[in-house]
């Protein structure tokens, strides 16, 4: 049967048109695919940053600052939150009663506002820095469009003056800029850290994504000072220096024991809260980086010398006589001229004609190993910034008449602490100990340096030089038997010697039968008519040593009897 | 075969509606976690503030002061010490 054609039906269609439809859809498909690969290859990692940053924030995790502690778990630097005001200025349109209001919250100028607000040339401005959370408060109830907020960290020092040299101080980052705060950056500074996390539409935190970096506070630090022996030490300071109108001044208290520093003070001081006040002058830290020809205090350590290499015994005598002596071009002179003394008397009395004649007699080779040995001429190594080696010429270029004159402290330089440190030799039984200013566990042990019997044999003839008959009957204490050593010394200027500047020093220990705490003091440009270091120092030192024992619980190894001031006749003038 | 289609699906729903709950209860415990550790900084800075607080209150200057004008003392004299031999235990006073 032969079908009947519809006409309806009959493929009235040109055959191109199916295939214009099929290549149509073909190449749409086409293009979706190509757009698929470019969104998803190409553009993937750009797309998906996009995506990201609709819900996911990058937060800073704040980190804080260690702690200073003093040995005794006082406080001494504590960094805590405050806040920084900044502006975008082109943001910022603030109206004038808004500006008086504004000014008034951060306690600044009104100019001074108005000209940072209308800086448009600039995107960021900080307003004010470092300002406390009541202020930031005021300022944020304000309500100024352009005018924002970040939180930063200050340091605060309770302290204040009496610690600020030791301490140092931070920038307005917080980071060490002097002292302690910058020898310990490292243990101090704290590390900010930060994640991210996926934030929902009202801002708040839904989901921790990934810790980017770990936030580190930083570590406390435990001091080896003392805050009552430092603010004692810094008190008996202040007085001296305006009684005797002196330029400067500084104390080390040692804890000849541990090496450990209890105190460190020096003048003029300044207060570490308030920055704006800062000068070059009373930021240093003179008892470690300043070096000074410390005068007659080096006596002891020639004599020690002599005694340790047998050539000379505490006995012996040494022809002085006339009371001077020339060596080349120059002359040295004792203010009291005698025939002869003993070496105990050199000490005793403070004769630089004896310790002249001492120390020619000892081969430069060997003096100068001792000054090494003891620590002179290189840093005490306390990890501060700036501290002073001193000078300590090589061997070879000592003249004998230098070689003379270096055995009573001068033409070798040396700092406050180094001196202190030194001195250490003679309190322990003649060996060295480090210095630490942070708290010492266990003792470290000391570098022999000279013998036993020697160390005690100088112990003796300090105690002598400050009983009545030596140079510093002042030094004594009541309940103590108290050892150490005077200088005086003229200053240098232009590298010649200034008749009337000088420096007076004592340093010296207690109880001398079984030393605990070593204490150099330094009187710079004394001029109230007093510039004897027994006169100047001894008295400070004496004052110091007295509450410094009674603080630490020492106990007494003398008869409690109240010192009587010694007979002027009895109070022996070193000689400059 | 299609019964176990809809077991499936049972299933499959369940365990839908555990992950939300389990999300849910994720994200509350998150922000209970977040406001305690703000809780936790802000308590260690109140500590700090309070250390700082101590420590000038008990400055030495200070205490020495109040010890001197408003309480009236001052160190003994030396004929009314009395040192005693032997040391406490422990060495040193605190």
């Amino acid at each position: 049967m032969k079908r009947r054609r519809s006409p309806v039906l009959a493929p009235t269609f040109p055959p191109w048109r199916a295939r214009l439809v099929i290549a149509a859809a073909t190449i749409a498909l086409g293009v979706l695919a190509g757009r698929a690969v470019y969104l998803q290859g190409w553009n993937r990692d750009f797309l998906q940053a996009q995506g990201a940053s609709r819900y996911s924030r990058t937060l800073e995790i704040p980190a804080v600052r260690g702690r200073i502690f003093d040995r005794n778990g006082e406080a001494l630097a504590v960094s805590t939150p405050v806040k920084s005001i900044w502006a975008i200025p082109e943001d910022a349109a603030v109206a004038t009663p808004d500006l008086d209001r504004l000014a008034a919250a951060l306690g600044m100028p009104r100019g001074e506002l108005r000209a940072k607000l209308t800086d448009t040339g600039r995107d960021f401005v900080y307003l004010k820095r470092q300002v406390p959370p009541e202020a930031a408060e005021r300022v944020a109830a304000l309500r100024l469009p352009g005018i924002h907020q970040s939180k930063e960290y200050r340091r605060y020092y309770p302290v204040g003056e009496a610690m600020a040299h030791v301490l140092g101080f931070t920038d307005v980052d917080d980071a060490g800029r002097e002292g302690i705060e910058l020898a310990y950056q490292e243990h101090l500074a704290g590390r900010a850290g930060s994640r991210r996390v996926i934030k929902d539409r009202l801002g708040e935190v839904v989901e921790d994504v990934v810790s980017l970096r770990e936030a580190k506070d930083g570590r406390d630090l435990v001091l080896a000072l003392d805050s009552r022996i430092q603010n004692l030490a810094y008190g008996e300071l202040r007085r001296a220096v305006e009684r005797h109108r002196a330029k400067a001044g500084g104390i080390v208290v040692l804890d000849a024991t541990t090496g450990e520093v209890l105190a460190l003070v020096n003048l003029p001081s300044y207060n570490p809260n308030n920055r704006a006040q800062l000068t070059g002058a009373a930021v240093r830290n003179r008892a470690l980086t300043d070096a000074f020809e410390p005068g007659s205090t080096l006596k002891p350590f020639t004599i020690a010398l002599a005694l340790d290499t047998g050539r000379m015994a505490a006995a012996t005598t040494i022809p002085v006589a006339p009371g001077s002596l020339t060596i080349g071009p120059a002359t040295i002179r004792d203010a009291h001229p005698e025939k002869a003394l003993t070496v105990e008397q050199v000490i005793q009395k403070s004769s630089n004609v004896g310790a002249a004649k001492i120390a020619l007699e000892l081969p430069r080779e060997s003096m100068w190993g001792l000054f090494d040995d003891v620590g002179f001429g290189a840093a005490p190594d306390l990890g501060f910034p700036g501290e002073a080696t001193g000078k300590l010429r090589p061997y070879k270029t000592w003249r004998p008449v230098e070689q003379a004159t270096m055995s009573y402290g001068h033409g070798i330089s040396v700092s406050l602490v180094q001196l202190a440190r030194a001195y250490t030799v003679f309190a322990r039984d003649g060996d060295l100990v480090a210095l630490s200013l942070v708290k010492v566990d266990t003792p470290p042990p000391g570098r022999p340096v000279i013998s036993k019997r020697t160390a005690a044999t100088v112990r003796r003839m300090l105690e002598l030089a400050a009983q009545p008959g030596g140079t510093a009957p002042r030094a004594r204490i009541m309940g103590y038997r108290v050892a150490g050593k005077t200088g005086t010394a003229h200053k240098q200027a232009n590298g010649a010697y200034v008749p009337d500047k000088y420096r007076s020093s004592f340093v010296g220990f207690a109880p001398a039968s079984r030393p605990r705490l070593v204490i150099a003091v330094m009187i710079d440009e004394p001029s109230a008519g007093q510039h004897y270091g027994g006169a100047v120092a001894a008295p400070v030192f004496a004052e110091v040593m007295a509450g410094a024992l009674r603080i630490l619980g020492v106990a007494p190894d003398a008869p409690l009897q109240p010192i009587e001031a010694a007979p002027p006749a009895l109070e022996v003038r070193e000689s400059v | 075969m299609s019964r176990l289609s809809l077991l499936l699906l049972v299933i499959l729903a369940a365990c839908a509606l555990g992950l939300v709950t389990s999300q849910h209860q994720a994200r509350q415990l998150f922000a209970e976690l977040e406001r305690e550790q703000a809780r936790a900084a802000g308590l260690e800075v109140e500590h700090g503030q309070l250390q700082l607080e101590a420590s000038t209150w008990a400055r030495h200057a200070r205490v020495e002061r109040v010890a001197r004008e408003r309480l009236h003392m001052r160190p003994p004299e030396a004929k009314r010490l009395q040192i005693l031999d032997a040391p406490p235990p422990g060495g040193s006073r605190p």
